[in-house]
């Protein structure tokens, strides 16, 4: 309980903190691949503005 | 696992409002500059979405029987149905077009503020808004500038190589520019931040793949102003998204150490 107080996690051990940390960016990279990256094409059309917008590659 | 909850409560907040300006910007910058384009894109009919309309009937088949089925009995209302493309479910022009990009920003904004917030919290954390801002345009930089050098933002109908290679030159382009910036601002090393700094060129070396033509219909002045529109609205998305990230975090910490006391 007193690790670095200005932490978003104050109280969690080093190696559960890594965890947790990557499993959240990991969550995120996932999500950004299925809206900008899936090639489902009604995932593709919903979201083509946006790749477009993102200068993600498309077509 | 209360870090993570954290972690992804403060990414919803930072990602909704991000994705909420960043959509409001598109609607007036970039959306009007693809609507245009779509019109050459029509006009010309010739090579759009090619690689769309070929894995079309899998996608299709998988998604939507039934509407498959209707279709093989009887042909002539489904062509109706979507006279202009054939691609599979789309949302309609106006309204639901929008709604739905509306919401593809806010889903993208919270992806990307979780590898954002993730990132930061390695390095110690944003503490306020400025702190945020400098991490916003290391976001920028990462999935906008970098990989916007070889595969320049493009509009419809605009030539392009295959996607598959293009795919994978832009998420490699966003992983070694986004290792070689970290090397160079969290190693006090020369040698590490010299590798930072190969690491960022090497994907410019090998080159993102290009089209056989440049030929395109679409005017190199819309382009142009479409290429402007684009990075500016993803600058000002991602300095947003850093900000709040650190105004949002700064709150949690601000008002209690322990963020597992206070939210548990």
């Amino acid at each position: 309980m007193n690790t670095a107080s200005v932490s978003l996690g104050a109280s969690v051990s080093s190696q559960s903190r890594l965890v947790q940390l990557a499993l959240a960016a990991l969550l995120g990279i996932f999500v950004v691949g299925f809206v900008g990256f899936s090639h489902i094409d009604a995932v593709h059309n919903a979201a083509h503005d946006y790749r477009h917008s993102m200068a993600f590659p498309c077509h | 696992m209360n870090l993570f909850r954290n972690v992804v409560f403060v990414a919803a907040i930072a990602g909704l409002v991000a994705g909420v300006v960043l959509a409001c910007m598109q609607a007036y910058a970039t959306v009007p500059l693809i609507l245009k384009a779509e019109v050459y894109e029509k006009a010309g009919d010739g090579h759009h979405h090619d690689h769309a309309a070929s894995t079309n009937n899998n996608a299709t088949s998988s998604a939507a029987p039934a509407d498959n089925a209707m279709s093989s009995a009887a042909p002539a209302p489904a062509e109706a149905a979507a006279p202009a493309e054939d691609e599979g479910w789309a949302p309609a022009d106006g309204v639901e077009r929008f709604a739905f990009n509306v919401v593809a920003n806010i889903v993208t904004g919270i992806g990307f503020a979780l590898i954002l917030v993730a990132a930061s919290e390695f390095a110690g954390g944003i503490g306020n808004w400025r702190q945020g801002v400098f991490w916003g345009l290391a976001g920028f930089a990462v999935f906008t500038l970098a990989p916007g050098l070889g595969l320049p933002p493009e509009l419809p109908a605009m030539p392009a190589a295959e996607l598959l290679p293009r795919q994978i030159w832009w998420i490699s382009t966003v992983a070694a520019t986004a290792i070689g910036l970290g090397l160079i601002a969290f190693r006090k090393s020369l040698p590490l931040a010299i590798l930072g700094v190969a690491l960022i060129v090497a994907p410019h070396i090998v080159g993102a793949p290009q089209p056989e033509s440049f030929e395109t219909a679409i005017p190199e002045g819309l382009h142009h102003q479409f290429v402007v529109a684009v990075t500016l609205t993803d600058l000002v998305f991602w300095l947003v998204l850093g900000a709040v990230v650190g105004v949002v975090r700064g709150r949690f910490t601000g008002t209690a150490t322990s963020l597992r006391d206070s939210f548990a």
